[in-house]
């Protein structure tokens, strides 16, 4: 939500690469965590037709749970129901917010705690229950350090990814009371492990995301190394996961691998320490866990994505980050500059949805269209394809077909429109075609040397001394 | 109209692109690696030891003494175990001196910062464990709570040998998951861990920073 609209997101989204690109620690951060993390999938990954088989598995998963998202929500709702967890539904981020104040304030609750979730970014929660009073304290390591510098994250999975051991070090010494200077990661890790403790036995409330919900058995699974997601789900006396729409699979069995993809393709790890599978509130006779299990499914635009048939596939994302792992343009500008709760690939095909066009189209077109992000893609999402489609509908004419999202032609500008339309009456008429191109190829001595972002890092373009049709024409002669 | 309905609505106004259902068994089927028991435990091991877990062999009669032995060298003082469980009950009948038992007995409100600060140790039996990616699987319950694998630094974990699935897929249809999950179902691959600074790997971050894993063969089971 810290994503405000802007009057010019296009230059506001250039302004942010910029300043991103001229910081050469961050670009190295970013650089070596990106090399990191590409090696670590490709060990994980050593046969390739292992690899290409679960890929198709884990999309064929995915496109059969959407193909039947309405009846799986109904059946996840009725099993999560059954076994004694609240299910809520929201429209928007205020509407989520409010059902998660509304829970907060009945069982007064000063103090919440959470695990790493996305979902809560999005929607702004934190944000939302500081202005009610409320204690929203992030308890992911990342997420605690990027909280504690009052920033956000810069990447999905490794939150602090843009910060270096010594600006934190330099953190913890500005922010918590009693902190000597240390760069020893365990020794950093040790301190923020010692408060964070103390936070989790004082919290009213635990608030996580959720990776997959199962229909058939009514169960939120959740994968996590640190084994924050365990305390925050299991130490309060209520548990509120928030979760988008489209994260619900129908069988337990379509677990297995969406789980094995999601690990390896996230952090090259062949499985994370914790996989919780939470199905119920605490039983009687059982000694710990929440009393109350709430979770609140999210839309925020979802829907308008599953009502088009090709953009329906950005819903198959299980959230993994190796697109933007291993996407040129985010190794360079880095999260931030996207100015959006989800970055790099995922980030520039989600966020319209979510936001609108008219604040997110910059983002599909910070893309070179070189396919890597669709290559490492553990569901095959097409995610050219879909920016190329974002880009048309950025320029998509008012009233057309075409013009479906919200937002919709807001990159369309008086004089790109009359280029075009020039443009295509040139080219659908061969006289005009014949005698423009005469005329350009004779006054190539009058092109203009500055040619707008062109011209930037480029020579300049100039028409060719003489058209095609003469070169033809003489080698016919 | 409520949130509920207006989703719902828009999901069914969709248009239906319909898919066929994916075959995750078919999938696991095909490889399968149909491993005997020495091998699983193997891979197990391998896995587990990959994730700075410690791993020890040891018998139904020996494992009392191997843990009160591991308990002495790294200086435990106290020890969280749960309510009549067999395996309590056979550390309580060695009456050790050094090491306290303390029975996770009460729920959590009575005793939480005493649960936080003054347990050096727990111990869990494990349901069973997948021999693929080296995980232990435990059904924590009203005698065995959730947080005895989670609070104390240090966390034993008694695992049967004979219970080693060879993958996770397996061990769901074999144990009829999707006939009932019980409040909480885990697995834990390793001690807690993160690498959230520079990428570097730190363990302990909020759970245990040891996991010391005793396989318990079976009569003739140990090679």
């Amino acid at each position: 939500m810290s994503q405000a609209v802007m009057l010019d997101p296009a230059s506001a989204f250039r302004q942010r690469s910029r300043s991103a690109v001229d910081d050469t620690a961050q670009r190295q951060n970013f650089r070596s965590a990106m090399d990191y993390l590409q090696s670590k999938r490709r060990a994980q990954f050593p046969d390739a037709q292992e690899l290409d088989g679960l890929r198709d598995l884990g999309e064929a998963i995915r496109r059969y749970s959407l193909a039947h998202l309405p009846r799986l929500l109904e059946q996840l709702e009725q099993n999560l129901t059954a076994n004694g967890i609240q299910v809520h539904w929201a429209e928007n981020a205020a509407e989520a917010n409010a059902i998660a104040l509304t829970i907060a304030r009945r069982v007064e609750a000063r103090r919440i705690v959470k695990g790493k979730s996305m979902v809560s970014e999005e929607i702004g929660f934190n944000h939302a229950m500081e202005a009610a009073g409320i204690e929203a304290l992030e308890s992911d390591m990342g997420e605690y350090i990027v909280q504690l510098a009052g920033e956000t994250p810069s990447h999905i999975i490794m939150p602090a990814i843009h910060k270096t051991r010594q600006a934190i070090a330099k953190l913890f010494v500005e922010k918590i009371p009693g902190v000597e200077y240390t760069e020893d990661v365990d020794a950093l890790i040790r301190i923020g492990r010692h408060v964070l403790r103390r936070k989790f036995a004082a919290a009213d409330i635990g608030l996580s995301g959720v990776n997959f919900a199962v229909a058939e058995t009514g169960t939120l699974c959740l994968v996590e190394n640190e084994g924050n997601g365990r305390m925050c789900t299991t130490v309060p006396r209520v548990h509120i996961a928030v979760t988008g729409i489209e994260k619900v699979v129908e069988k337990l069995e379509h677990v297995p691998p969406l789980f094995s993809l999601l690990t390896r393709s996230a952090t090259g790890q062949a499985v994370t320490t914790y996989l919780n599978l939470i199905s119920h509130p605490r039983q009687p006779g059982e000694k710990d866990g929440p009393e109350e299990v709430h979770l609140i499914l999210i839309d925020n635009g979802r829907s308008q994505a599953y009502a088009d048939g090709q953009l329906r596939a950005t819903l198959q994302c299980i959230r993994c980050g190796a697109c933007m792992n291993h996407c040129p343009v985010y190794a360079r500008i880095g999260g931030h500059a996207y100015g959006t709760t989800y970055p790099g690939p995922i980030g520039a095909i989600v966020s319209p949805h979510m936001l609108g066009l008219a604040a997110t189209y910059p983002l599909a077109f910070a893309s070179t269209l070189c396919h890597a992000c669709v290559e490492v893609c553990p569901v095959r999402i097409p995610i050219s394809d879909l920016l190329i489609r974002l880009r048309n509908e950025a320029q998509a004419r008012p009233g057309t077909s075409d013009a479906s999202l919200r937002g919709s032609g807001a990159a369309r500008t008086a004089l790109v429109s009359a280029i075009w339309s020039a443009w295509a009456l040139i080219y659908s008429r061969l006289g005009l075609y014949r005698l423009t191109s005469w005329f350009m190829s004779r006054g190539r001595a009058f092109s203009p040397i500055e040619q707008g972002a062109w011209t930037k890092s480029r020579t300049p373009l100039t028409p060719a001394p003489r058209r095609l049709r003469d070169l033809l024409r003489d080698r016919q002669s | 109209m409520s949130a509920r309905e207006r989703i719902l609505e828009r999901l069914r106004a969709a248009p239906s692109l319909p898919m066929a259902a994916p075959d995750v068994t078919g999938w696991f089927a095909a490889r399968r690696r149909n491993e005997d028991p020495p091998q699983r435990v193997a891979r197990l091991r391998s896995g587990l030891e990959s994730y700075h877990a410690e791993v020890h062999d040891t018998t139904e009669a020996g494992w009392p003494d191997l843990l009160l032995q591991i308990a002495a060298t790294k200086q435990l003082h106290t020890l969280l175990i749960g309510t009549d469980t067999p395996h309590g009950a056979a550390l309580e009948a060695r009456r050790p001196d050094a090491l306290q038992l303390v029975r996770y007995d009460r729920s959590i409100e009575s005793w939480r910062n005493q649960l936080f600060d003054g347990i050096d140790a727990a111990l869990t039996l494990a349901r069973s464990a997948i021999a693929e990616t080296g995980s232990l699987i435990l059904w924590p319950d009203a005698s065995e709570p959730r947080l005895m694998s989670l609070v104390p630094s240090l966390h034993f974990v008694l695992l049967d040998t004979a219970t080693i699935h060879e993958d996770f897929h397996s061990a769901m249809v074999a144990e009829n998951w999707n006939a009932g999950l019980p409040t909480n179902a885990l697995l834990i691959s390793g001690p807690s861990k993160t690498a959230d600074i520079q990428q570097t790997l730190a363990y302990g971050a909020h759970g245990p920073r040891e996991l010391i894993v005793l396989l318990r063969h079976g009569p003739g089971g140990m090679a």
